[in-house]
This record gives structure tokens, sequence and C-alpha cells, in this order.
């Protein structure tokens, strides 16, 4: 298939199942049918602990799937790609290494000389505005700026695909907004496809062209909704706009049926 | 703190407050010192003075001047093994060489079977029998295979230190967080990049932790092979003042060796506040 044409990531009839270990099968998800085109920005929705991070960790070949198919660029996925970027939900910046260092970490990891990394390195923290704090070490920072370093460590490797795993959800209300913008502004000159994965629905419509909403766990595609708000966009004012109440309501009467099968669900296992 | 002093704390206007607070912290430093110059005093003096008065036999319990007196005697005139300096020379030589070699086989071992399921799978209980054994037997049977020589001590210091260390880097290599592993593969990193760049960098202040202990084990193992047979060193100077019931010799050595350890233990701590500046301040110590 022509990488040129297909889209950047393909899931067809993707499973994944897990062993517990008390040695039950337990299926995270299920016949996972999705597309996302090139350059696009798609966020999944779902009740907690429905398995929307088991679709990112399968897209970047952290895991392979029991049964179906991940394509990226139209290739199978085989292992962790080159293309791939992926911001966890907790910090996974090297403590013992300084900002900078922790930035030039991917170029280095793919052999790019030390000076050239450095100056890549230093082209993003510029524009995550870091700048000076380059000879910090992360416990210095706080934790809006921790994210910050982990963006630039991400998008200094030029991935085609980024994949976020609610990045934001340890950050303060506030940092949050800032750092959607932030992350809008960077994604913008990239072209990257990227899948973010949040359980804050208004974050998902403020940022995304489409909203993918997933079903209670074992979780699979339930619908997916065009968000249709023009771009570039600042979260805090798209927010006020009455398209984005009328996506949201759309939106939530989908996702709302399943966030209260799992609470039931949850109340059952509680009693 | 007596209650007048606080009602007095509290009269003080805000602007004084942080130098009354500072000056409160420098008596109870000052106070800690005092008191801990105090205990040392009490528990020597009360030593000279059972040995002297003859409550505790002295020839038994030695007593501090005559303790003195013999690291004196030691330091000016040598020992009966040469000079104080070669015997210290030699224990520390031994101790240092075997705790290399330990630390260094330890970490190497346990990063190793850390990172590699299958090799810890295999290996595990036998390093667990090993484990088991009281390693300190060992001595005599180095000095059968090494001879008196430094090398046998070498060998019981390294068997003491490998274990500990190599403990310590395997569980540290066990419990990097996944989620830095994971984003390391993310970024490129290969399973040798993630070994020395991710798992051994995690996995140091484990180690350092063992480090400390270990030296100890180390100058143990030295000491205890230089007693069961040797040429030089301290654990010699042990050995002859014992055999000629000089217990002011063994009191003496014992203090020397303290020092030794002390020494070192505070070489180590500067080493690891160099090495660990990446770590917040209340962690790192």
């Amino acid at each position: 298939m022509n990488s040129e044409t297909s889209p950047a990531i393909e899931l067809r009839g993707a499973s994944k199942a897990f062993r517990t270990p008390s040695g039950a099968l337990h299926t995270a998800v299920r016949d996972l049918d999705l597309t996302i085109g090139k350059g696009e920005f798609v966020a999944v929705v779902g009740p907690t602990g429905c398995g929307k991070s088991t679709t990112l960790t399968l897209i970047s070949g952290l895991e392979e799937p029991t049964e179906g198919e991940v394509l990226v660029s139209g290739e199978p996925v085989r292992g962790i790609g080159d293309k791939v970027g992926f911001v966890f939900q907790q910090d996974a910046v090297f403590p013992w290494r300084t900002v900078l260092s922790n930035v030039m970490a991917g170029p280095r990891f793919r052999g790019v000389p030390k000076a050239e990394a450095k100056e890549r390195a230093r082209a993003w923290l510029a524009r995550v505005g870091l700048s000076s704090f380059e000879d910090r070490y992360p416990h210095q920072l706080s934790g809006g700026q921790r994210k910050r370093v982990a963006l630039a460590a991400t998008f200094v490797n030029d991935p085609e695909i980024l994949l976020m795993d609610e990045p934001f959800s340890a950050l303060d209300v506030q940092t949050r907004a800032l750092m959607s913008d932030e992350l809008l502004e960077l994604w913008g000159g990239t072209g990257a496809s990227v899948v973010f994965v949040t359980h804050d629905l208004e974050e998902s419509i403020a940022l995304a062209d489409k909203v993918v909403v997933m079903t209670a766990g074992p979780a699979t595609v339930k619908e997916v909704f065009e968000v249709g708000l023009p771009r570039p966009r600042k979260v805090e004012q798209v927010r006020l706009e009455p398209r984005f109440l009328e996506i949201y309501r759309e939106i939530w009467s989908s996702l709302g049926e399943e966030v209260r099968i799992t609470r039931e669900r949850g109340a059952a296992d509680a009693a | 703190m007596p209650p007048e002093t606080i009602t007095k704390d509290a009269a003080v206007r805000p602007a004084g407050r942080t130098e009354a607070r500072a000056r409160a912290a420098r008596n109870r430093r000052v106070l800690v010192l005092a008191a801990r110059v105090a205990v040392l005093v009490a528990v020597v003096g009360l030593w000279e003075w059972l040995a002297r008065t003859a409550v505790i036999d002295p020839f038994n319990f030695s007593m501090p001047s005559k303790i003195w007196d013999q690291v004196r005697t030691w330091v000016t005139d040598g020992t009966a093994q040469g000079s104080l300096w070669e015997q210290v020379w030699y224990t520390l030589y031994e101790a240092l060489l075997g705790w290399v070699i330990g630390v260094i086989a330890g970490v190497l071992f346990g990063i190793a079977l850390g990172r590699v399921r299958f090799a810890a799978d295999v290996l595990g209980p036998y390093i667990k029998v090993l484990n088991a054994l009281p390693r300190i037997v060992l001595a005599p049977i180095f000095l059968i295979w090494f001879g008196l020589g430094p090398a046998s001590k070498v060998a019981s210091a390294v068997v003491l230190v490998f274990f500990p260390v190599f403990f310590n880097a395997f569980q540290g290599a066990r419990e990097v967080d996944r989620n830095l592993v994971a984003n390391s593969r993310i970024l490129g990193a290969t399973n040798r990049q993630v070994t020395l760049q991710v798992v051994i960098p995690s996995a140091t202040s484990w180690i350092f932790t063992s480090l400390h202990v270990s030296f100890g084990f180390a100058l143990i193992g030295a000491i205890v092979g230089e007693y069961i047979g040797a040429t030089k060193g301290l654990g010699l100077l042990v050995a002859a003042s014992q055999g000629t019931f000089n217990a002011a010799g063994v009191y003496a050595a014992m203090a020397i060796l303290a020092v030794v350890a002390l020494l070192a233990e505070g070489l180590l701590t500067f080493l690891e506040k160099k090495l660990f500046r990446w770590k917040p301040a209340d962690t790192a110590r």
C-alpha cells in the first residue's frame, strides 16, 4: 500500500487482552476500528479505566494486539516505530538529567551528533519557553514546566504521530488551559497526527478535530463526532462559542451513558 | 524548652522573631555538641576511674590512659611489625581493593540479572544459597588458597562486599520506573541504551545505600583475614596484642580502625552528594 495515500493510523478489529496477576484474562479493548488521517487531531474520551490508554500502547508498538491489526502509514506496527512520540500521564522525564539533556535524549538515542542534538533541543526549549532553565534538574521545576520539558523532548524527534495519554490531568486547571494552548501552537507547525486520550470532555472538544467516544470496558469505539470548530483556537475562548455547547451536549448524551454503566458496575463490585 | 522562653519569644515583635529563632537554633546546636562531649568524657572518665580504683580489672579491661599511651608509642616508635602507618595502609589497601572488586562485580551481576530475566530465574536459587552461607568462614580457606599476603584478605573482603551490593543493584534494576523505560524506548533507545542510561542511573541510589554498609564489610573482611594470619596490618596488630595479653593494644587498634572507617564513610558521603545533585535535597542524604 502506498504511504502517501494511506491514513496515518488505522486500527482494524484490534483487541488486546492481558493476563492479570491472578491468572484471569482481562480484555482491555475489543474489535477496535479506527482511522486517523494525516495531520488530524483526534481526542479519545471514555469512562475511567475503560482501556483508552491501551489503544495508545497498541499504536505506539509498546504492546501488540492479541487480535486484529494496527497500521501506521499503511504499514503494520512491528515494535516501536521512530515516527511515534508519546507523552505520558505521569512525569516520564529523567530525573538525573538536566532539562537540556532531557530534551537531547531522543535525538541522542537515535544517533544524532551531540552538537546537532543540542542545537535542536535548544530550539524546542525556546519554543516551550524554558531556555533559561536548561541547566536545572526536573525536581527544581514546577509540574507545568516538567510537562513542557516532556513536550519538547517529544517534539524534538519530529514525530509524525503524537500519542498523548491524559498528559495534563495532573496539572491544576489554569496551567492546564495554558498547556493546551501551547500544545495547539506547537502542534500547528508540525503536521503530526495526534491521538489525545482524556476523560475530560471539555478538553477534548477544545483541542480536537474529531472526538471518539469509547464504551465502558472492554472498550470499543462507540461513536465518532466531528467537532467542526475553526482553527486557530484559544482554549478559553472556544469554550464560549455556541457550537462548543452544542457539540458538548451531543457527545455527552453518548458518553454519559457509558459513564453511568461504569459507575453502576463499580457500585456492583463494591457491593 | 522552658516555659519562660516561650512567653519571651511571643512578646518579641515579628521583625525580631527570625533572629530569635536563629539564636534558638544556634543554642540548640551548641547544647547538642556540649552534651555529646559530656557523654564521651563521662564514659571515658568512668572507665579510667573504675580501672584505677580496680573495680574492674585493668589487666583485662585496660584503661583509656594506657590505650592512649599505646597509640602514642605506636605512632612514635612503630609497632613490632613495622611503622603504624604501614599497618594502617595495609589494612586499608586490602579493604579498598576488596571493596572495589566486590562492588564492581556486585553491580555488574546485579544489573545483568536485573535486566535478563532468564539469567535471574536460573541463577536465583544458587545466589540465595551462597548468600545464606556465613561467608566469614571462608577466610581460613582463602588463607590456605592465597597465602599470608594481601590476596587472601582481599578475597574475604570481596565475598563480604559482593552480596549486599549485588542484591541492591538487582533490586534497583528491577524497580526502575516502567514509565521511564517506556518513554526512553519511545524516544528511540535501544536495549543497551536503556540499560546504560536509564536502568543504571536509576539504580544508583539503591547501589549507593549498599556502598556505605559494604565498606564496613570490606574492613571486617580485611581485619578478620589479617587476624587469622598475616604479615602486616591492623588485624595482625590485634592478634599480636592479644597474644601478649596486651589489652590496651587491642583497644588501641580498635580505636584506630574506628577512625579509619569514619574517614572512609565521610569520603563516601561527600562523593554521594556530588553524584546525586539531581535529587531533591530532602531525600538525597
